[in-house]
């Protein structure tokens, strides 16, 4: 089979899941990578379980399906972990990241028995500590990338230096709370 | 330089409708179309295109108003979707018995019912006999690239009917994925002026547009509309060499993936070929001579070219992703096989309807369509009698 890292993003409609899992595809493909990044639609609404794909590899990606089996998880709200299997076809051999403020002794018991490497990370630490605002994506994404290594972590954060230079050029306040959280939850993921 | 970047099926559009700058664009918002219009509207109030954008009510009005620009002689296209295109049906044939060189951006959509969003053909699929030019996208790219093709087939003196651009909702028009965007200039000289040679504004040539016309002379209009479907199919394969030669980009009336020596092939239209790809080098590792032939010109139908290419198969899955209701099989299904009994061919086939309303398609299940053909061909039919892939039983 091709080789391509598949991630499956769960989160709730609001919570920038899907922003999310493009942002990361955006960063694989300034590496130089072939992305497909897309989200699973339906009646979205604020507060409903969300989820969103992304692929990332060195060759073109051409399959179109949703992801059943894949590599990596992210879960941006740790309250679906009672309603939604996010283990479900996970790889043993990948991860899981979960957003949560419960300790990873508490976490595990609602994985299923998930035998492969859980990951977790108070993204609301970090966005209190650097945004003053809780906007879990931007955590969720360092974290993401440093629990798959799709990239490397310096050029991710001057990658996204930039690109969020571009986009908060009238709120300069926006971009140093936004790389401070990136910087801090690529040291917070446990 | 080509641009290589990543971006979604609808941006991909966008960006094509930026380089072509069309004279005017009515349109109104549909799921998931919508964002065509939106981008569109945007690059008209940052100042990078000077086209004439007009809000409108309805998608009878926008495609109206499509139509009244390009009778006036301006190059005008819309977007839309499902019920939108449902609610230009009347205008769909004002528009290609009028002869107007109107260029629709088609992001497939069911139709309702069960009311749903997501992808299926069924609202192009109901307007494959409305006289329009239906040219599908698997990709982004294949997007972009048919939209920036789309004028200069429309508007050939050959032709000169409108033209339907279509990539399937959501999974291509929503999906960001990696995309190759030419350079302005090149593109700019490709699609190039549109000089009618009859319009409305046209000076101390007055016409009329769209009159009544008795029976005694509707036949033969009829007819010479016809002929431009015909001759739209030198004219496809003309611009898209010319297309080739400025970008590289090979397109045809179908694009053949390892179908030179299969002997089970599936043909499907849209971005579930690129799933069908993956079985096809799945099958192959295993031996297995799969192979697939993508329909991107659905009007005209190359029936002749498409019953040439499958002659050596020996079992065809034909996939529609639209019902047809009749009680034997989809439009996709009759068209192609049609031209299998036309050109001779004696390949068992099977009519499999698949992916509606937005319903997941994998590997797995298309690998099973194979594993299903080759049975077929040795005399043992392993289908349901009305196969639904994927079906909740």
């Amino acid at each position: 089979m091709r080789d391509i890292t598949e991630i499956r993003w769960h989160g709730r409609g609001g919570q920038g899941a899907k922003t999310a899992a493009l942002l990361l595809a955006d960063a694989a493909f300034k590496n130089g990578k072939h992305v497909q990044a897309f989200p699973e639609y339906g009646p979205e609404r604020e507060g409903a379980p969300i989820t969103a794909y992304d692929r990332i590899g060195d060759k073109e990606i051409r399959v179109h399906s949703n992801i059943y089996e894949p590599d990596y998880v992210a879960v941006v709200d740790d309250t679906l972990l009672s309603s939604v299997n996010v283990t479900k076809g996970l790889k043993e051999d990948g991860g899981i990241l979960i957003n949560t403020t419960k300790t990873k002794d508490e976490i595990m018991p609602l994985l299923n028995g998930y035998k492969g490497k859980v990951y977790i990370i108070d993204a609301r630490k970090v966005c209190m500590a650097t945004l003053g605002k809780y906007f879990p994506n931007t955590p969720m994404l360092a974290g993401m990338v440093k629990i798959t290594g799709i990239i490397d972590e310096d050029v991710f954060v001057k990658d996204m230096e930039e690109s969020f230079s571009h986009k908060f050029a009238r709120k300069p306040e926006m971009l140093e709370g936004n790389m401070n959280a990136l910087k801090m939850a690529l040291k917070e993921v446990k | 330089m080509a641009i290589q970047t990543r971006m979604s099926g609808n941006e991909a559009v966008a960006h094509a409708i930026k380089q072509i700058n069309p004279d005017v664009m009515p349109a109104f918002p549909i799921t998931p179309s919508t964002e065509i219009p939106q981008f569109v509207s945007q690059m008209i109030a940052n100042g990078e295109i000077d086209t004439e954008f007009i809000p409108v009510e309805s998608e009878h009005s926008s495609m109206s108003a499509a139509i009244g620009a390009s009778a006036a002689g301006a190059r005008a296209l819309t977007a839309t979707s499902s019920c939108g295109l449902a609610l230009m049906w009347e205008e769909l044939y004002v528009a290609a018995s009028g002869r107007v060189p109107v260029v629709l951006a088609l992001v497939n959509r069911g139709l309702t019912g069960p009311l749903n969003i997501n992808a299926e053909h069924s609202d192009s699929m109901g307007a494959r006999d409305s006289g329009w030019i239906q040219i599908y996208a698997e990709t982004n790219q294949e997007a972009y690239d048919n939209f920036l093709q789309a004028f200069r087939i429309a508007e050939h003196k050959d032709v000169k009917l409108p033209v339907m651009i279509c990539q399937d909702g959501f999974i291509t028009s929503h999906a960001m994925q990696n995309i190759t965007l030419w350079e302005d200039e090149p593109i700019k000289k490709f699609v190039g002026e549109y000089e009618p040679e009859h319009y409305l504004l046209k000076e101390n040539e007055p016409m009329a547009f769209g009159p009544y016309a008795v029976s005694n002379y509707c036949m033969e209009a009829k007819r010479a509309q016809a002929q431009g479907m015909i001759n739209a199919k030198k004219v496809i394969l003309d611009v898209a060499k010319e297309f080739e030669s400025i970008t590289g980009q090979k397109y045809g009336f179908f694009e053949e993936y390892r179908l030179d020596d299969a002997e089970y092939a599936v043909v499907a239209i849209g971005s579930v070929c690129g799933t069908v790809k993956d079985a096809v080098d799945e099958l192959r590792a295993r031996g297995i001579k799969a192979g697939l032939l993508k329909i991107r010109v659905f009007r005209p139908f190359p029936a002749e070219e498409i019953a040439a290419a499958l002659k050596n198969c020996k079992a065809i899955a034909i996939m529609d992703r639209s019902e047809g209701y009749n009680a034997v099989g989809g439009p996709v299904g009759a068209d192609v096989t049609t031209a299998l009994y036309r050109g001779k061919c004696t390949a068992e086939t099977v009519n499999i309807f698949y992916g509606l309303s937005g319903r997941d398609i994998t590997v797995a299940e298309m690998v099973d369509v194979y594993d299903g053909l080759a049975k077929l061909a040795d005399g043992k039919n392993v289908f349901d009698e009305y196969p639904y892939l994927g079906l909740r039983k």
